[in-house]
């Protein structure tokens, strides 16, 4: 592989570097422009959001699964939401619900995911220097910390955070009559959506330009890695719909505030008639699904993307259906703007409306169960490696699957009108999107640790915490199912007041403790991540005989990515096993030319036009260098 | 005390294993086979795959099979069959591919382990493939969608003439019912009439609410059309008869409905069940406060004869309250009297 390296520069080099410049501590960690450290910076703190969010719902566990225990142990940490019997308070029960899912939607899949792997992936595998914008790449780091300080100081208000679940429908979220949560907890809640909103947009303008002009020379779209493409049509997703949902929280704002009646209506509470008149508490869901839906596919695209290069790489073959799994992912795109009101089938929605929206739901589904396909066949006939990112793939893929049919049953109205807000729907988009996404994103972390730090995280370590994770999320959303079909209605503080429900005390029991094994099976991984950053084996370049980019760097890549000249991409990313060629893999930089024994019939004859562009390139080249000199 | 000692052995134990791997690791790096790629623990990994494949599927087997009467809910109502069908239906799709899709995925894991002797096939499109399994879903669920479709329309169409008429009326936290009377309508109301002796809200100028009476349950007649009327008066609820499969979000300000047929008496499904204590449960389902989960209402399905001798029996508000009429303007005072007088 002497070739594919050129651009494997041994560190003396380093230092003559344009782009090298001298760094203190706040500029290099904390105010940094470089997309690596801000993809870490976001990496750090979407472990931090995923630790609490994932603690609240261990705590809303104990209370379903353990209804009559005595939690007057979590005084200490809870104080007064904690009563004298030792019972949870409901309201907070709400309160968690709300934090939870708020804080594992927006704080650790859309930041912690995309924000960690855009930042880092989208200029090491495009071949740039860093973000189209720096600045504004940082600005954009920095907007979502000050929204994570205000949604963090809102779990210790006195009146408790927002507690109207994670979509604040109002009026539940309008009234403060109604909720206490809906006081200042909502108030912050909606300040703190704000600046995520604006966080999110900053981001996803830089992804989309960086992707389209800072593409290195010969890496057309149709050689971008799978997931660049992920990453792009999220930042696109994401740019439409996330303006929508700040429109639908500034009306909530005015209704809130200011008087105004744009959700509000005929409503008498706390023993007085309101004034508000006129208002439609459905539009709010209108808006708030414009985004909720598309935000399904904001957080999964992206780790669908990590699979197909962490599957391909380790199947030791190409994704099977490049071409297939773009299209599917573009038609995911379009589609997933308009099925919003699948969410809203009983809302009071007109049922034509509710028709319209059950075709265009199920149609979204032929794309996913294409890419579903695809992935089966990369493995069929591969050679498979069990990296844990490679584990943490197929574990998505499974995911992805079950969580994804059960998608089949909601999509459908009819069989809808039962399990709107129970259990199946709980369980359904926890493995589809929650758990896959999260799969998705510690692939990531496990096959892209080696490009961070420069160092390996312990594969064995990786190999227990996936399969304690994996089993452990099974153990926890399956049985839901059951409990859904059941009829158990969802954000439910205690269910023995129904008959019907008045059941399932066992399974509930185990669903928590299995959620408490999976929570606790975490830190393993943290212990992994920190202790493999200063401890773990030195990595070498290319530890897992990759194609793409990334890999032709230094092992600790410094401002600017590339000592010296970017390279040229002359190949797709996918060139695993190809016949004839001596080693599994051919990366991206190998000139078609310089592999005459393993060139496809059509590719031998790009070769001449290969060579026509390097020649006049190295002309280029020369020019420019007897200019500067 | 549980989660926390749970969580101390769980500590524990990842300690221990962390400690062999540790061991082992460095034992590996001493015999120089970290740099093997086929190793021990990718062959394990391969086997795991196998071993979660049959382990889970007995599991899921055996307790879908072993519970089906506890999760099955029984059914009440006409549409509920068609749509638990549809369910079934969906069900038995999904399965099969469920079933396939997990046998393909751990089954290549394992087949295809790494092999130092192997090399992957080269194999990186097939657009004959593509286009089978985009033609093939769709197929499938446009059979789904549409069956859905006829469905949905069929349970969403209006009401007949002739279905009862209920009013479900949801406010923290519980449900205000309201039957409208002999004539089966109801009057009007405005949110801003509410007070104390007037939860509902009820505009007493209109001559269709001086028959309105309340009940403590919802009592409807089995094998008759009955349409329920649901509003909100403070946030959002949604009425959920769980056995009627009937589901529908109460929102102040614009009122919803949902007509369905009751297809078995209370006294019925109590034999059937083989439970003296049996009822038919209206639950909350749209999150709505602290008292969300204790929203519980009654649903009595009588038989028809039993459902006019009840109506029959039941008292107006405004008989039982004729302060409710006292302002009214004299014409229509008097043709209160007449109902409030009525025997």
């Amino acid at each position: 592989m002497a070739v594919a390296n050129v651009s494997a520069h041994d560190v003396s080099n380093h230092d003559h570097h344009d782009h090298e410049h001298k760094d203190n501590f706040i500029t290099k960690y904390i105010f940094s422009t470089d997309h690596k450290m801000i993809a870490k910076q976001y990496l750090i703190s979407g472990m931090f959001w995923a630790f609490i969010g994932g603690f609240l719902s261990v705590l809303f566990r104990l209370q379903l699964g353990f209804p009559d225990m005595d939690l007057s142990f979590l005084r200490p940490l809870l104080g007064g939401w904690i009563d004298a019997s030792g019972k949870l308070d409901p309201n907070f029960y709400l309160a968690l619900v709300t934090m939870h899912g708020t804080i594992m939607v927006f704080f650790v899949l859309t930041a912690g995911l995309s924000g960690t792997f855009s930042n880092f992936l989208i200029p090491l595998q495009i071949g740039a220097r860093d973000m189209a914008s720096g600045f504004m790449n940082m600005l954009s780091y920095w907007f979502f910390f000050i929204s994570g300080v205000i949604m963090f100081a809102s779990l210790f208000l006195e009146k408790g955070p927002a507690a109207g679940g994670w979509v604040v429908y109002p009026p539940l979220s309008a009234l403060e009559q109604a909720i206490p949560g809906s006081g200042l907890g909502m108030t912050l809640w909606l300040i703190a959506m704000t600046f995520f909103i604006a966080s999110s947009l900053m981001g996803g303008i830089n992804y989309i330009t960086t992707v389209i002009n800072l593409r290195t020379r010969g890496m057309s779209f149709s050689r971008l890695p799978l997931t660049i493409w992920a990453f792009f049509l999220t930042a696109v997703i994401g740019l439409l719909s996330f303006p929508v949902l700040f429109s639908a929280a500034l009306l909530l704002v005015f209704d809130r505030s200011f008087g105004t009646s744009f959700y509000l209506s005929d409503i008498y509470i706390g023993g007085e008639a309101l004034p508000n008149t006129g208002g439609s508490a459905v539009l709010y869901q209108h808006l708030f699904w414009f985004l909720g839906h598309p935000e399904v596919y904001i957080v999964l695209l992206p780790a669908l993307g990590i699979t197909s290069e962490i599957i391909a790489t380790n199947s030791r073959k190409p994704i099977f259906g490049y071409k297939a799994m773009i299209i599917s992912m573009l038609g995911i795109t379009i589609l997933s703007f308009v099925v919003w009101a699948h969410h809203m089938f009983v809302s009071g929605l007109n049922p034509f409306l509710g028709s319209i929206f059950m075709f265009l739901t199920l149609i979204i589904a032929v794309p996913s169960a294409v890419k579903v396909f695809n992935y089966l066949t990369t493995l069929w006939r591969g050679n498979l490696r069990f990296t844990p990112g490679m584990l943490f793939s197929i574990g998505l893929v499974s995911f992805f699957i079950s969580g994804g049919l059960t998608g089949i049953f909601l999509g459908n109205s009819a069989i809808d009108i039962q399990l709107h807000d129970t259990y199946f729907v709980v369980a359904h988009f926890h493995l589809v999107m929650g758990s896959a996404s999260f799969f998705g994103m510690m692939a990531g972390v496990y096959h892209w640790f080696p490009k961070m730090f420069g160092r390996m995280m312990d594969e064995k370590l990786g190999h227990v915490h996936f399969w304690l994770t994996f089993v452990g999320v099974y153990m926890v959303f399956f049985p839901m199912h059951y409990i859904g079909i059941a009829g158990f209605p969802r954000r439910y503080y205690s269910w023995t007041n129904f008959s019907f429900s008045d059941m399932y005390t066992d399974l509930n029991m185990f669903v928590s403790v299995a959620a408490i094994v999976t929570f606790v099976a975490q830190f393993i991984f943290i212990f992994n991540f920190f202790y493999s950053m200063y401890k773990g084996r030195k990595a070498s370049l290319n530890p897992w005989q990759s194609n793409t980019l990334e890999w032709t760097t230094p092992l600790h890549p410094g401002h600017g990515n590339w000592p010296g000249e970017i390279p040229a991409v002359y190949r797709w990313p996918y060139d695993y096993s190809k016949p004839g060629a001596r080693e599994d893999f051919i990366q991206q930089t190998v000139p078609l030319s310089a592999t005459p024994e393993s060139n496809l019939p059509h590719e031998n004859k790009l070769v001449q036009l290969e060579k026509e562009i390097m020649a006049e390139e190295g002309d280029v080249l020369v020019a420019n260098e007897s200019k500067e000199s | 005390m549980y989660g926390l000692l749970i969580s101390i052995g769980v500590i524990l134990l990842i300690l221990v294993i962390w400690m062999v791997y540790r061991i082992q690791t460095l034992i590996s790096v001493a015999k120089g086979s970290d740099k093997k790629i086929a190793t021990t623990s990718n062959k394990v990994n391969a086997f795991l795959m196998m071993v979660f494949l049959i382990g889970c599927g007995v599991l899921m087997f055996w307790y879908s099979i072993k519970e089906f009467d506890n999760y099955q809910m029984p059914i009440a109502s006409e549409h509920g069959i068609i749509t638990d069908r549809l369910f079934w239906i969906t069900m038995a799709v999904t399965g099969f591919i469920f079933i396939l899709t997990h046998i393909l995925l751990f089954w290549f894991s394992y087949h295809y382990q790494y092999r130092d002797d192997r090399r992957a096939a080269y194999y990186p499109d097939n657009n004959k493939l593509e286009i089978i399994w985009t033609l093939v879903p769709a197929v499938v669920l446009t059979v789904l969608v549409v069956s859905g479709w006829k469905a949905w329309s069929d349970i969403t169409a209006p009401a007949p003439e002739e279905a009862h008429v209920v009013e479900i009326m949801g406010y923290q936290f519980a449900w205000d019912i309201r039957y409208g009377g002999m004539d089966n309508t109801l009057g009007d109301y405005d949110y801003r009439l509410t007070n104390a002796t007037n939860s509902r809200g009820i505009d007493f100028t209109d001559k269709n609410s001086f028959d309105d009476f309340p009940s403590q349950n919802v009592v409807i007649p089995k094998g008759e059309p009955v349409l329920f009327k649901i509003r909100a008066r403070d946030v959002l609820h949604s009425v959920f008869a769980p056995h009627m499969r009937l589901k529908m979000d109460a929102v102040p300000g614009m009122p919803t409905r949902f007509w369905f047929v009751p297809n078995k008496t209370t006294e019925e499904m109590r034999t059937e069940l083989g439970d003296e204590e049996f009822e038919f449960e209206i639950a909350c389902t749209e999150v709505c406060g602290n008292g969300h989960f204790s929203m519980r209402k009654v649903i009595r399905v009588v038989e028809p004869d039993e459902y006019r001798t009840w109506l029959a029996e039941q008292t107006p508000f405004i008989k039982s309250n004729p302060d409710l009429v006292a302002d009214l303007p004299a014409d229509l005072k008097e043709l209160a009297e007449i109902y409030i007088n009525e025997e």
